[in-house]
């Protein structure tokens, strides 16, 4: 993907309800957006506890258009709120992320989590019903036991093709703080779970134990000065994990060496600029979000104000920073009044590592071309959502006189955010999770 | 009418013009598809009784087509039905129709629950057994093949424990067909489909012939050793382990003992892990000159391995070791090749890894011999037992009757006692509950005389505990060492001490009285039962603590058959029919069960 054909994002298809704030809509907030690994399947996971599964269309010779679209493919409720009686404590039933596995069999499955449990779904579907019965007829009404005069064998007929969620295994009761991240290893049988002091290590067969592979809780929590933000595998390496900290840095470590990680192999970090230190650089270094890109040479990470990309082999700086809202700086008194300053943005890579994208406010999101050091800002909404549309860049007027079409800092909407946003494995097609509405874009064909 | 229950009592002969036998197998049929899983589990079950009924050619028509499909089932549902299919050769018409059967366990060789698939695997060899050698190539071969180059990764999995068991009745030019396909799932690209190859590999390589196993399988084994993924790697030495067994010690040398030197210095502690843990079969399938040479040294490094994870495996493996020396070198090579590291283990900084070796030392004195046991090994025994890990002073303690019967217990027993009782007193239950496990063997090999004096009232106090499992398993404890110590010493010791605890002003100690006396009646026999027992178990029905009079109406019911007919109709009878009017539910509950179990109404 290409900043200039970036530009031309276009047939959006939106999911979701109106606007409006109502308790209704809460539970719709979208709170995870993930494809899985051909792209085909796209998932999200929101406030309420539900994760709605989107298809997309095959080439289809009646609607010729259709093609690449996306529609519901199943809905269900993976996790219930819970109450933890020990703690007396809320157990949300927020989804705070989705993980698929690679594809084993014609069924999908994908990993949920909430705070505290990791849930293990199966989506498959079934087209064929059994029927005939030897004690009821057609409609169901009992036939007369005594008048058995033959048996009968149920036969499949076809029917409708039904898509079926079905719980496989529920890890729960390992973590003591909330879980933040999950990612699946390349061995395809484990996986991890982070939360902010710990991570653990699970089998996918095995429900009734992990292994704690890092524990950063001090054995004094006064002594406590960073947490865990995010963690994750590598894409090729099974041995290989990154998990990102709260202070701006990047541990890598390597499962082959020993048994519990608490040691690191490779520590990113980039040297702090005295000249900008302020009350708040401590708080907008706190990494969001971590990802790997899909070569496993790079990993990019998303703080506050910028989206950085490292080197596997340069632990001491970023290969490449990229702002995302820098005219949000002067700003940062406010934004720690109203607690915007802590929201978690994600981040994530295009197919074929070339192209970087994360969110911002006002449903404005950013993409930056890595080859061309081009970069858009995007907006999502219905207005600008019209069928068969192009998106039209934004810009953010900073300082000195607005111009025709530009936004001034002062008028964006700190309450239109957006956190979570996904990219196709192969093609161009993003997926935009803005508030309680999914957009999802494509680049035009021809 | 609905449930499997109903089975027996379906409706007779009387009016109707249908056939009453088929009646319960139309409700078996009907139940297979029933949304309650158990019973369609119990259907699944008695699949062989419908297939009976339905005779050999509509199980192969209609039955056999339905249940092909029914992969959408529960788990446990979908493992009975693979399990079921594996014995259904004569249901469907003998060997000449075992072919009918592969459709259905195809389909379940591709489900992704592993249990599942495994059963449906090894029912899929068990019929594979039952087919000609004609319908072998024409039906089993072909699916095989089918599953090996399925598109998902579940299927191919599967695959690669099948091609074992086809084989060996393969014509030449399908061997030559099966060895390239297990050759290309060797190298398959996902990791899930390498694992099961791997760890098929030793299998396979045992019914290939033996040049086929040096030209085709060492190199496989070698690409499996150096797979980029360690859950790869690792299985290599399991498989090490079989092909080591079909090849001459030259062979090995050339062939195999390069992987296996890389193995055993692997980047990854899992793989090292492994050969820790698959020493003995190493060992044994490498040879004594092989041991001498290479593994011996191996060992050195893998207990002092960095890991401690790989330590502990190793350190596991120091008894195995020794035994499968050969006879005549064993006490030098233990005395001057091992005995050093593991000297370095007992003071290890892991817990895992001193509890490990703690498990399997005394093992070693048999080894040894006494000498060497006093002057090298108890000095380890004795640091062992002051460790500051519970585990380690526990797995000692557990292991004595090896020591005891080389070089006696006493040697060790003024070191023993201090250990005994400071676990017998640790802050945590579960420590305190292991200990006591050990009380009739520490017993046994001590001696009554030592026992009464040092250990018993350590038994005593534990009746008294804070936590009921340690009361629990103090009262089992008594049983025991009754068992050991006979009637008399129990009569004179045990017995006195645990009646006095009825009159004790808490409730739960006045309960342990009781318990206690259950456990004890049988071993006691009636005599002392009927004198000493039953007088104080009878005075407590009158206990003020309801929970004590139910425990007394059960106390009564569990010795009531010991009991002689006049002390069950003159004493027991009136007590329990009293407590059976008692004001507590309970305690009313547990009388008139005694009563109609002890037959006294």
């Amino acid at each position: 993907g290409r900043v200039k054909e970036m530009n031309t994002y276009a047939w959006p298809t939106v999911f979701g309800g109106a606007g409006g704030e109502s308790e209704r809509t809460r539970a719709d907030i979208i709170s995870t957006v993930e494809f899985n690994y051909s792209g085909d399947l796209l998932a999200t996971g929101d406030k309420g506890g539900r994760v709605v599964i989107f298809q997309r269309e095959q080439e289809n010779k009646s609607r010729p258009h259709s093609r690449g679209e996306y529609n519901v493919y199943s809905t269900f409720q993976s996790h219930e709120p819970e109450f933890d009686y020990l703690k007396s404590l809320e157990i949300e039933e927020k989804i705070n992320k989705i993980r698929w596995l690679p594809q084993q069999n014609a069924a999908h499955f994908l990993l949920s989590t909430n705070d505290k449990t990791i849930k293990l779904w199966k989506i498959s579907e079934r087209d064929k019903r059994a029927e005939g019965y030897n004690l009821k007829d057609e409609d169901g009404r009992l036939r007369d036991p005594f008048r058995i005069t033959a048996l009968r064998v149920p036969i499949l007929k076809p029917m409708d093709l039904m898509v079926e969620a079905s719980p496989r295994r529920i890890f729960a009761n390992a973590h003591t703080y909330h879980i933040n991240s999950i990612s699946v290893n390349s061995d395809h049988e484990t996986y991890l779970s982070a939360d902010d002091l710990r991570i653990n290590l699970w089998h996918l067969e095995i429900t009734d134990r992990s292994f704690n592979i890092v524990d950063i809780k001090p054995a004094n929590m006064e002594e406590l000065t960073e947490v865990i933000t995010a963690a994750e595998f590598h894409p090729h390496q099974c041995n290989v994990f990154v998990y990102s900290s709260s202070k701006g840095t990047i541990r890598l470590c390597d499962m082959r060496s020993s048994a519990l990680c608490d040691r690191h192999s490779k520590f990113f970090e980039e040297p702090e600029d005295p000249s900008s230190r302020s009350f708040f650089s401590e708080i907008i270094s706190s990494i969001s979000d971590v990802k790997f890109s899909h070569s496993g040479r790079y990993m990019m990470t998303r703080d506050y104000l910028s989206v950085k990309v490292w080197d596997l082999n340069m632990e001491s700086r970023p290969v490449e920073t990229h702002q995302v809202h820098e005219y949000l700086r002067s700003k940062l008194c406010s934004l720690y009044e109203n607690d915007c300053i802590f929201d978690k943005f994600e981040c994530c890579w295009n197919g074929s590592d070339s192209a970087i994208m994360t969110g911002s406010y006002n449903n404005f999101f950013r993409m930056f071309d890595r080859d061309t050091r081009r970069d858009v800002t995007l907006e999502a909404s219905r207005e600008s959502s019209k069928p068969r549309a192009s998106l039209k860049p934004r810009k953010v007027c900073t300082g000195g006189k607005r111009k025709k079409d530009e936004i001034s800092v002062d008028s964006l909407d700190f309450n239109k955010k957006i956190l979570h946003t996904a990219w196709h494995p192969a093609d161009n097609v993003i997926a935009v999770a803005a508030t309680n509405n999914l957009y999802i874009f494509q680049d035009k064909i021809n | 009418m609905a449930g499997a229950s109903g089975l027996g009592t379906g409706p007779g002969a009387a009016g109707g013009d249908g056939d009453d036998s088929l009646y319960p197998i139309a409700v078996l049929i009907d139940e297979l598809r029933n949304e309650d899983v158990q019973l369609r589990l119990n259907s699944i079950k008695k699949l062989s009784t419908i297939a009976l009924a339905l005779g050999v050619e509509r199980t192969r028509s209609e039955l056999l087509p339905f249940l092909t499909d029914t992969i959408y089932d529960e788990d446990e549902v979908l493992l009975a039905l693979a399990e079921q299919l594996g014995n259904f050769t004569g249901l469907v018409g003998g060997p000449d129709f075992a072919h009918c059967l592969l459709p259905p366990l195809e389909n379940l060789a591709t489900v992704e629950e592993t249990v599942v698939r495994d059963k449906a695997v090894e029912s899929l060899r068990q019929i594979s057994q039952e087919h000609t050698p004609v319908a072998l190539e024409a039906y089993f071969v072909p699916l095989v093949k089918r599953l090996a180059s399925g598109d998902w990764f579940t299927s191919r999995t599967s695959a690669c424990s099948l091609f074992s068991v086809c084989y060996p009745r393969a014509s030449n030019a399908v061997k030559a067909e099966i060895r390239q396909q297990f050759r290309s799932l060797c190298s398959d690209d996902t990791p899930m489909v390498r694992r099961a190859a791997a760890s098929k590999l030793g299998e396979f390589a045992k019914v290939l012939e033996l040049d086929s196993v040096k030209s085709e399988i060492v190199p496989l084994f070698t690409n499996l050793a150096s797979d980029e993924q360690d859950s790869v790697r690792l299985l290599a030495v399991e498989a090490c382990v079989s092909i080591a067994q079909l090849l001459s010690q030259d062979d090995l040398e050339t062939l195999v003992m390069p992987t296996l030197r890389q193995a055993v210095e692997d980047k990854s502690w899992r793989v090292r892990y492994m050969v820790a843990d698959k020493f003995s079969e190493l060992q044994k399938a490498m040879g004594p000159k092989i041991t001498l040479n290479d593994l011996i040294p191996a060992f050195q490094n893998l207990l002092k391995d960095c890991e401690a994870e790989v330590r502990a495996a190793a350190a596991h493996k120091v008894k195995e070791l020794g035994e499968n020396l050969p006879i005549e070198d064993r006490e030098t090579i233990i005395m001057n090749q091992i005995l050093p590291y593991i000297k370095e283990l007992v003071s290890d900084t892991n817990p895992h890894v001193k509890s490990a070796l703690a498990s399997v030392i005394m093992g070693l004195s048999t080894i040894l011999g006494k000498e060497n046991t006093i002057e090298h090994l108890l000095p380890l025994f004795l640091a062992q037992l002051k460790d500051e890990c519970p585990e380690v002073r526990l797995n000692i303690i557990s292991n004595l009757d090896c020591v005891n019967e080389v070089i006696g217990i006493r040697q060790l027993s003024q070191s023993l006692l201090p250990a005994i009782v400071e676990l017998a007193e640790d802050a945590k239950w579960r420590v305190r509950l292991a200990i006591i496990e050990y009380m009739p063997l520490l017993a046994g090999q001590l001696g009554v005389e030592f026992f009464d004096e040092k250990l018993n009232s350590l038994c005593m106090a534990w009746l008294v505990d804070h936590v009921y499992a340690i009361r629990e398993a103090a009262t089992n404890n008594l049983m025991k060492l009754v068992q050991k110590f006979g009637t008399e010493w129990a009569q004179n010791t045990i017995v006195p001490k645990v009646l006095v605890m009825a009159n004790d002003p808490n409730y739960l100690h006045r309960m342990t009285t009781l318990f206690c006396i259950n456990a004890l009646s049988e071993a006691c026999g009636q005599e002392i039962t009927t004198k000493q027992m039953l007088p104080i178990v009878l005075k407590m029905a009158g206990d003020q603590v309801a929970n004590v009079r139910f425990n007394v109406a059960k106390s009564l019911q569990k010795i009531g058959p010991i009991l002689d007919t006049n002390a069950l109709q003159g004493e027991v009878k009136p007590v329990l029919q009293k407590l059976g009017q008692d004001e507590d539910m309970d305690v009313k509950y547990f009388a008139q069960e005694a009563i109609s179990v002890l037959a006294l109404a």
